[in-house]
């Protein structure tokens, strides 16, 4: 916050990565640097959550318990929703690659508070080791944590709830910081309209994140308190309200689906025009239908409580503003379908992830509305519809947004090639496994099979025999491309600053880029999307 | 550390946005506490006599005379931003100093305020009154701990001459969060204390 500068000075042409040992990751201030720890830390838990799904799976290949006890089984549900939603899926794109990006792609040479952003990171670390500290008494309660049973089971909760309190505080923390470095930063001549539109996606999200994260931190601490020193806000034995709950729960974590897939959406929208060589088509539209969708987002929490007994007339407000909340959503749709329209298109691996998004997302999109109308969600809550159309959207969108992020900028922020072969193979197996997976659990879904038993009815076991097998083979694609990404970072070709020929700031840095970013302020004089120009 | 200095070379820019950025956190807090006043809300429809009943056993004296401790240290606060502006760093931590001893009243206040419930063996688990009341409260005086320990540190920071006319960040950014904490007591009060 002191005003003495000497940034300036310091330009020494070296790449962020030059420094070696451990102190110089654990007190860095460098975002790049942040955010590769980020990355870490978010795909380690990625793995890890993935490797509770796969025990999941395991256990449904058969209708009755036979691997794990029930409590093992809600345990393992548990911990993998919890572990995807707050260490993985909310900050590995936010923290992550939006730590790495925005001060590149704005012109800037770092955040605007990065001693902030250095703190963020360790509130982050310390929320997960309390997290795993919850562990000795593991949770069994759903990653939704709902009342009266979270009041009330054996379960670490208070532990827990501290742990996400932390999480959340460090994701205001980030989203602030994100804010203040879009509104402030920006280079010369980078006006809102020459922003690429990963920055408009990170912008709305951070929007979410600093106004929804400290609702569902009190509902925490309530949960907390409603433990240790017996308040009843949500206990009808006390006159409280367990709805209430799902109110403030909901408050944030509907809006914080948007956190999840906005970032992804602004990957999907700097990769399409790159690689179909063309600008992309309705920019101003792709870029306030993000805000619109982070704004209209907060309006529609109800729509997970349609059986919770609200009031008819709150269910059919809530219902009617998810339709409206799908507009700006399909408006982006629309737009990248239209950049693609007659582009020159090429299948590099990050276009293939990113042309995933988009057919996922629209599979995963268009299951919403069944959802969301009062009449069918009666049918369909709580049954494995829903979770397919969850996973449609959030690891077929979200996942499959951050892997497009992963490949697009691998070179950028390593300095290496990745194997493009191995790549494509491992798509092709993600892909596959996907569908097969999360594809069936769509038929069992609308059959009646509920979510969340370790045991079901013998008739559903074909397809989940299916659908494990699916699981299978999505692995073996993650697995086959995480070797690729150790492989390539020690053994890959070196990368030039700009592989993709793109034209957004990002690839006039160095790969990797040097600390300070850019040698000097770079002017911009225009959008980041004159594709298929004389110039590019 | 990577020769990152973590400072803007412009001192314009990092006004602003160490402006943007407090402002931004104000409103994350405004979101915090208005968790709790919608639970309030929801509870006092549902409950309206349980809340004319129990509000009346706040000691109403007490709580008017913290709003007064409360808003004169905002007051110390806006001369001591005011003297910093204009340079004079020893008025800035004697005003600043007079606002953290009277949160330090506030505080003490507060703690004879609950002890007197505890004493008649009201606890937050005792009704749903008491149990916002303690929320509520607790949280703002978790708040205004928090601030005596800030506006410490930039006290602290102006005795090793960081300060001047040209260069206050830190008090004008802090002295806000001071307003807001101010602020947030000024809805308990009559929230709690005063509406039957």
């Amino acid at each position: 916050m002191e005003g003495v500068g000497r940034m300036e000075a310091e330009g020494n042409g070296r790449g962020y990565l030059a420094e070696r040992g451990w102190r110089s990751w654990a007190f860095t201030l460098d975002h790049k640097r942040i955010g590769a720890m980020y990355l870490w830390t978010t795909i380690f838990f990625f793995l890890a959550g993935g490797l509770f799904a796969m025990l999941l799976r395991l256990e449904l290949l058969s209708p009755q318990a036979r691997y794990f006890s029930n409590h093992a089984y809600n345990v393992f549900f548990t911990l993998h929703g919890a572990m995807m939603i707050f260490l993985f899926i909310i900050p590995a794109i936010p923290s992550g690659l939006g730590n790495f990006f925005i001060p590149l792609h704005i012109g800037a040479r770092d955040v605007a508070f990065p001693r902030l952003n250095l703190a963020s990171y360790w509130v982050f670390a310390a929320g997960f080791l309390v997290i795993i500290g919850s562990l000795v008494a593991p949770m069994d309660t759903g990653w939704t944590f709902y009342t009266p049973y979270s009041a009330k089971s054996a379960a670490a909760v208070t532990t827990l709830s501290l742990g996400i309190f932390l999480i959340g505080m460090s994701s205001i923390l980030t989203g602030l910081n994100f804010i203040v470095t879009i509104h402030k930063l920006r280079a010369p001549g980078m006006t809102w309209h020459r922003l690429p539109l990963f920055i408009w996606g990170m912008y709305s999200t951070s929007i979410i994140q600093v106004i929804a994260t400290p609702v569902v931190g009190v509902t925490f601490l309530l949960l907390a308190a409603e433990r240790i020193l017996g308040v009843g806000f949500f206990d009808p034995a006390k006159g409280g309200d367990p709805v209430l709950f799902q109110h403030f729960f909901w408050f944030y974590s509907h809006p914080v689906v948007y956190v999840m897939i906005l970032p992804a959406m602004g990957i999907v929208s700097e990769v399409i025009p790159v690689f179909s060589r063309k600008p992309i088509f309705g920019y101003k539209a792709i870029a306030y239908s993000s805000v619109a969708i982070a704004l209209g987002g907060f309006l529609v929490w109800g729509h997970h409580m349609f059986t919770s007994g609200m009031s008819p007339l709150a269910n059919t407000i809530f219902s009617l503003m998810t339709f409206f909340v799908a507009v700006p959503t399909a408006v982006k749709v629309f737009n990248w379908t239209a950049t693609l329209y007659r582009g020159s298109i090429t299948f590099e691996a990050p276009m293939l992830y990113a042309l995933t998004f988009i057919f996922l997302f629209i599979v995963g999109g268009l299951t919403g509305p069944f959802l969301g109308a009062l009449a069918t969600n009666v049918q369909l809550h709580d049954t494995y519809f829903v979770v397919a159309h969850f996973h449609y959207t959030m690891m077929g969108g979200t996942v499959m947004g951050f892997f497009a992020g992963l490949h697009y900028w691998f070179p950028k922020m390593t300095g290496k090639m990745l194997n493009e072969k191995v790549a494509r193979a491992a798509w092709a197996l993600i892909f596959v496994g996907f569908n097969v997976t999360f594809f069936t659990m769509f038929i069992v879904g609308v059959r009646g099979m509920p979510r969340r038993y370790a045991e079901y009815l013998p008739k559903f076991q074909v397809e989940n025999v299916i659908s494990t097998i699916g699981s299978a083979v999505l692995a073996a694609g993650i697995l086959v491309m995480c070797w690729n990404f150790l492989h390539g970072l020690r053994k890959g070709a070196p990368a030039p600053a700009n592989p993709w020929r793109a034209l957004s700031l990002e690839w006039r840095a160095a790969s990797p880029p040097e600390t300070e970013n850019f040698h000097e302020i770079p002017h911009v004089t225009d959008w980041p999307y004159g594709y298929g120009t004389p110039k590019a | 550390m990577s020769g990152h200095s973590g400072e803007h070379a412009d001192p314009a820019v990092a006004f602003e946005s160490a402006k943007l950025g407090v402002w931004t956190f104000l409103a994350t807090e405004v979101l915090l506490f208005g968790a709790l006043f919608t639970a309030y809300t929801v509870f006092r429809m549902k409950y309206p006599e349980l809340f004319r009943a129990e509000h009346a056993k706040l000691d109403r004296v007490l709580g008017a005379v913290n709003t007064v401790v409360l808003i004169t240290s905002s007051l110390m606060v806006v001369f001591g931003v005011d003297a910093i502006k204009r340079g004079k760093a020893r008025l800035f931590e004697a005003c600043f100093g007079a606002t953290i001893l009277l949160a330090a009243v506030f505080l003490c206040i507060k703690y004879l305020e609950y002890t007197a419930k505890f004493h008649h063996g009201i606890y937050p688990r005792t009704n749903l009154f008491f149990s916002i009341y303690f929320m509520l409260t607790g949280l703002h005086g978790i708040h205004v701990l928090l601030g005596m320990g800030l506006l410490s540190y930039v006290i602290i920071l102006s005795r090793r001459g960081r300060f001047s006319a040209s260069y206050y960040t830190p008090a004008e950014m802090s002295g806000l969060y001071w307003h807001f904490v101010d602020l947030v007591w000024i809805y308990l009060f009559p929230l709690l204390y005063l509406i039957g």
